[in-house]
C-alpha cells in the first residue's frame, strides 16, 4: 500500500489565506447587521431616507478620516476591483493620460489597461523607479502626461511599492498617481499609528507626499464584507462615472450604495488600525523560518513586506500539486491568482520578478487577523510532511541544482 | 483508499466518483482544463467550461474536493497539434487515444500517484479483470458502449492503477438511474460524442486552418493518374470511404473507395471497391508503437482485430516486429486508413493493439 503522507484533516480547514479574503471580524459583523435593519435608502427624502443617509455619511467621514482625506473625497464602490477600474477610466482614458502600471499590478488594473505601459520590477519585486522616471520622460516628450498605477503592497509576495518616490517622480513628470491600496489598508499603519518596521504608508498619508493620489480599497481585505470599497480621491470634484445610474455618490458612482456592507466596511477598518500587526509579523517570520529550513526559498524576503504575507517556492513542485496536498490535508492557502475556472496558472508576478518556471512553483501563505500560533505551527509542519512526500517521490529539486541552472 | 477520479462533468464519470465515495473511499476528483472556454461552451461535447462547473457541483453535492487541472498547452501540442500533423501526413488520427494515452493516463495518473492516490478510476466503459498473469482489459458489460478501441493503449502498469467502475454496468440507462439516485444533476445531460476541440463542426476546417498548406482542391484520380474528378480538400477524406466523390461512381459503372490520399500532389486515389476486396495485396497491414497487453508472443497471435471504432472484427494473425511494430496477416483483404488503431481482441480480452502504418 502507498504511504498516504496527510490524511484528510479534520472538519474545520486552517485557513491561511487572508489576502484572498479576511475572515469578517466581529465588529464588521455587528456593524453590518445594524445596518441591514436600516429600512430607508440614503437618496429618500422622508425619514427612514434620512436616518440612512445620515449613517452612510458617518461611515464616509470615517473611512476618509482614517486616510487623512475629506468626507467628500470618498465614493463608495462595490470593491477593490471597481475603485481601480473607475480611476483608470476617470484619470487616464478619460483625461486622455498616458497609462503606466506596475509589472506585477493585480488584474483589476491589468485588465482595465491591457495597452499600458509596464513599468518593470526587480528581483525583489519592487518597482523601478529609474525605469519608471524613462517612462515619464518618454511620454513627456510625446507630449502627454500619464496616469501611474502602481500597488501600495503586493497581494502576492506582500512587497511594498517605494511610494514616496513614485510619488516624488509624479509630481515632477505630472503625472497622477493611483495607489491600489487593496492589500495595505488596514495592514499597513495608517495616520496617527506608528510602527517601526513598516511605516512609510502612515507616512505617506500624513506626511502629504500621497495627498494628489487617488487610493482604491476594498472591504473584505480588512475583515469586513464582500461586496464594498471605495475610491479615496486627492480632492472633491467632478469624476466620469462607470455607473451614471440615479446619480448617487454625487454623480460619481450609480446605484443604491450598500449601507450595510459600508458600515462593515469601516467597522472592520477601526479593529484593523487596532491589531497587533506586530505579532502576526512574528508568527509569519517563525513561520518562514521553518518553510526554508525545510527546502522552500523565500519571495521578496529581503525587502520591506506587508506583516501576514509569506511567499514560497518548492522548487520543482508545481503550484497546484503543493495546493492540492495542503487542502487535502486542511489548510487553505493559495498560489498567486486563481481563474474563475479554479486552474492555478503561473504567477504573473513571480514571472515579472524573473523567476521563470519557478513562478509556477510558489505558494502564498497570508495569516489572517485572527490566526493562531497552533495554526501557523501546525501548517509548518503539514509542510514539512509535504515536502518529505514530493522528496520520495523525487520531484523536489535541490536547491544547489536551481542555483547551477540559473547560471 | 485514496482514489482520484478524471472528472468530466459528464454523467458517467460524476457517477464514477458519487459511487466510489459512497464505497466509503477517500475520493478527489479533478477535472483537466484542455483549451481555453472563452468561447461559447458547445453542448454534446466533452470537456467545455460548463462542464468544470458541472463536475464541481456534483463534487459540492457529494462532498469531496475538487480540482480542475491546467492541461491546456500539453493537450495542445500532444493532441490538437498531432491531429493536424497527422492529416497533413494523409492519415486519419483517432485523438481520443493520443489525449488519453498522454494527458488523461499519463500525466493525470502521475499527478494521481503523487498525491499519495492508490488509484485512479474514470468513467470509460471497459472493464479490467484481475487475471493470473495481471490485469487485463477487457469488453465493457454493456457492449453499446464499448471504449476499449480507444483505450488500447493504455499500458499493463497503467492499467494496474486504473478502475473502471462502469465496465460492469448493464447498460446506460442504469447509470442515468443511479445519477438521478444519487441526486446529481448531470443525470439527463445528454452524452458526449464528437472531437471535443472541434467547436464549429468542421474538423476538416479546424485542419486546414491549422496546416493551411493542405487546404484546398485537388484530383481525384485512379490507380493508373486518369483524373476522375475533384475534391475540396485532403483532410475530408479516410482511407476506405467512398463518400464524397461524386459522380465518379455512376461515371465509371462500379463503386469506388479511397486508396490512398497523396499529399505532395493533393490527389486523392480510388479504386473500384469490389476488385480491392479480392486484392491479396491489401491482406498485410504493418503497425507503429505497438502496446501488448500480453507478452508478446513471437510467433504471433491469432485473434480478431477491429481496425476502426465502429467496426466489426477482422480475423487475422498478428506478429510482434522490432522497434514496436507489428504485421497483421489479415484473412480477407481489407482498406486500412494509415493513422487508425488496430485492436486486437481474444473472447471478450484486448490483447493490444498499434497505429496503422502508411
Amino acid at each position: 500500500m502507498l504511504h498516504s503522507p496527510l490524511s484528510m484533516g479534520g472538519t474545520t480547514p486552517i485557513y491561511l489565506d487572508a489576502n484572498a479574503t479576511e475572515p469578517l471580524r466581529p465588529a464588521a459583523r455587528d456593524a453590518l447587521l445594524d445596518g441591514l435593519s436600516i429600512e430607508g435608502n440614503p437618496s429618500s427624502v422622508h425619514a427612514a431616507g434620512r436616518k440612512a443617509r445620515s449613517l452612510l455619511e458617518q461611515a464616509r467621514r470615517s473611512l476618509a478620516g482614517a486616510f487623512g482625506r475629506e468626507a467628500d473625497c470618498c465614493v463608495f464602490t462595490s470593491g477593490g476591483t471597481e475603485a481601480d477600474t473607475l480611476a483608470v477610466h476617470a484619470f487616464g482614458k478619460h483625461a486622455g493620460r498616458r497609462i503606466l502600471i506596475g509589472a506585477t499590478e493585480h488584474d483589476a488594473v491589468r485588465r482595465v489597461a491591457p495597452h499600458a505601459g509596464v513599468i518593470p520590477v526587480n528581483e525583489q519585486g519592487v518597482i523601478d523607479c529609474s525605469a519608471l522616471e524613462a517612462l515619464l520622460v518618454e511620454a513627456q516628450k510625446a507630449g502627454e502626461t500619464a496616469l501611474v498605477c502602481v500597488m501600495a503592497a503586493n497581494n502576492e509576495t506582500g512587497v511594498y511599492a517605494p511610494l514616496e518616490d513614485i510619488a516624488t517622480l509624479c509630481r515632477q513628470y505630472e503625472a497622477f498617481l493611483h495607489i491600489d491600496a487593496v492589500q495595505a489598508a488596514g495592514r499597513m499603519p495608517m495616520p496617527g499609528q506608528s510602527c517601526a518596521e513598516w511605516d512609510y504608508f502612515s507616512k505617506a498619508l500624513e506626511g502629504g507626499f500621497l495627498k494628489e493620489a487617488s487610493l482604491a480599497v476594498s472591504a473584505h481585505k480588512m475583515g469586513g464584507p464582500k461586496g464594498s470599497g471605495a475610491l479615496l480621491l486627492p480632492e472633491d470634484k467632478p469624476l466620469m462615472p462607470l455607473l451614471p445610474g440615479g446619480g448617487q455618490e454625487r454623480g460619481r458612482r450609480g446605484g443604491t450604495p450598500a449601507l450595510a456592507a459600508h458600515m462593515g466596511m469601516v467597522a472592520a477598518l477601526q479593529e484593523s488600525q487596532k491589531q497587533d500587526w506586530v505579532a502576526i509579523a512574528t508568527l509569519r517570520d517563525q513561520l518562514q523560518d521553518v518553510l526554508v529550513a525545510a527546502g522552500a526559498e523565500l519571495v521578496g524576503g529581503k525587502v520591506a513586506r506587508l506583516p501576514n504575507t509569506l511567499n514560497v517556492i518548492l522548487p520543482g513542485v508545481a503550484s497546484q500539486m503543493q495546493l492540492m496536498m495542503l487542502d487535502i490535508a486542511g489548510f487553505c492557502v493559495s498560489a498567486g491568482s486563481a481563474c474563475s475556472s479554479g486552474k492555478v496558472a503561473r504567477s504573473h508576478v513571480l514571472e515579472a520578478m524573473g523567476l521563470g518556471e519557478r513562478a509556477g512553483q510558489a505558494l502564498r501563505v497570508s495569516l489572517p487577523w485572527n490566526v493562531t500560533k497552533e495554526s501557523v505551527e501546525a501548517f509548518g509542519n503539514a509542510y514539512i510532511d509535504m515536502v518529505k512526500h514530493f522528496s520520495e517521490r523525487g520531484l523536489v529539486k535541490a536547491p544547489q541544482v536551481c542555483a547551477q541552472r540559473e547560471v | 483508499m485514496r482514489i482520484l477520479v478524471a472528472m468530466s462533468g459528464g454523467v458517467d464519470s460524476s457517477v464514477v466518483a458519487a459511487l466510489l465515495k459512497r464505497q466509503g473511499h477517500e475520493v478527489i476528483g479533478a477535472t483537466l482544463q484542455l483549451y481555453d472556454h472563452s468561447g461559447p461552451a458547445k453542448p454534446g461535447a466533452c470537456c467545455a467550461g460548463r462542464d468544470i462547473m458541472d463536475a464541481r457541483a456534483v463534487a459540492e453535492r457529494i462532498g469531496f474536493p475538487h480540482y480542475v487541472i491546467d492541461a491546456e498547452s500539453r493537450f495542445r501540442e500532444s493532441v490538437i497539434e498531432s491531429f493536424a500533423d497527422s492529416y497533413a501526413r494523409g492519415e486519419t488520427p483517432v485523438p481520443c487515444v493520443a489525449c488519453n494515452q498522454g494527458v488523461k493516463f499519463t500525466d493525470l495518473l502521475n499527478m494521481a500517484r503523487d498525491l499519495g492516490c492508490e488509484a485512479m478510476a474514470t468513467g470509460h466503459y471497459v472493464r479490467r479483470v484481475e487475471g493470473a498473469d495481471g490485469v487485463e482489459m477487457h469488453r465493457p458489460v454493456d457492449r453499446d458502449r464499448d471504449q476499449t478501441w480507444f483505450l488500447f493503449a493504455t499500458t499493463r502498469e497503467q492499467l494496474e492503477f486504473l478502475r473502471f467502475p462502469l465496465g460492469e454496468m448493464p447498460d446506460k440507462a442504469h447509470v442515468r438511474a443511479l445519477a438521478e439516485e444519487l441526486g446529481l444533476d448531470v443525470a439527463t445531460k445528454r452524452d458526449s460524442q464528437d472531437i471535443c476541440f472541434v467547436t464549429n463542426g468542421s474538423y476538416a476546417g479546424l485542419v486546414e486552418a491549422m496546416r493551411p498548406e493542405i487546404e484546398g482542391p485537388g484530383d481525384i484520380v485512379d490507380a493508373e493518374g486518369r483524373v476522375l474528378g475533384r475534391h475540396e480538400g485532403i483532410a475530408r477524406y479516410t482511407v476506405g470511404q467512398s463518400r464524397r466523390l461524386g459522380d465518379i461512381h455512376t461515371g465509371t459503372g462500379e463503386r469506388q473507395v479511397v486508396t490512398k490520399i497523396d499529399v505532395p500532389s493533393r490527389r486523392i486515389i480510388v479504386g473500384p471497391r469490389q476488385q480491392l476486396s479480392t486484392d491479396e495485396n491489401r491482406r498485410v497491414v504493418m503497425l507503429r508503437d505497438m502496446n501488448w497487453l500480453i507478452d508478446a508472443p513471437a510467433e504471433g497471435v491469432t485473434c480478431g482485430v477491429q481496425m476502426r471504432a465502429r467496426e466489426g472484427l477482422r480475423q487475422a494473425r498478428v506478429r510482434p516486429l522490432e522497434n514496436g511494430r507489428a504485421e497483421v496477416l489479415l484473412d480477407e483483404p481489407a482498406l486500412a486508413a494509415p493513422g487508425q488503431a488496430c485492436v486486437m481482441y481474444e473472447g471478450e480480452r484486448v490483447l493490444g493493439g498499434g497505429f496503422i502504418l502508411s
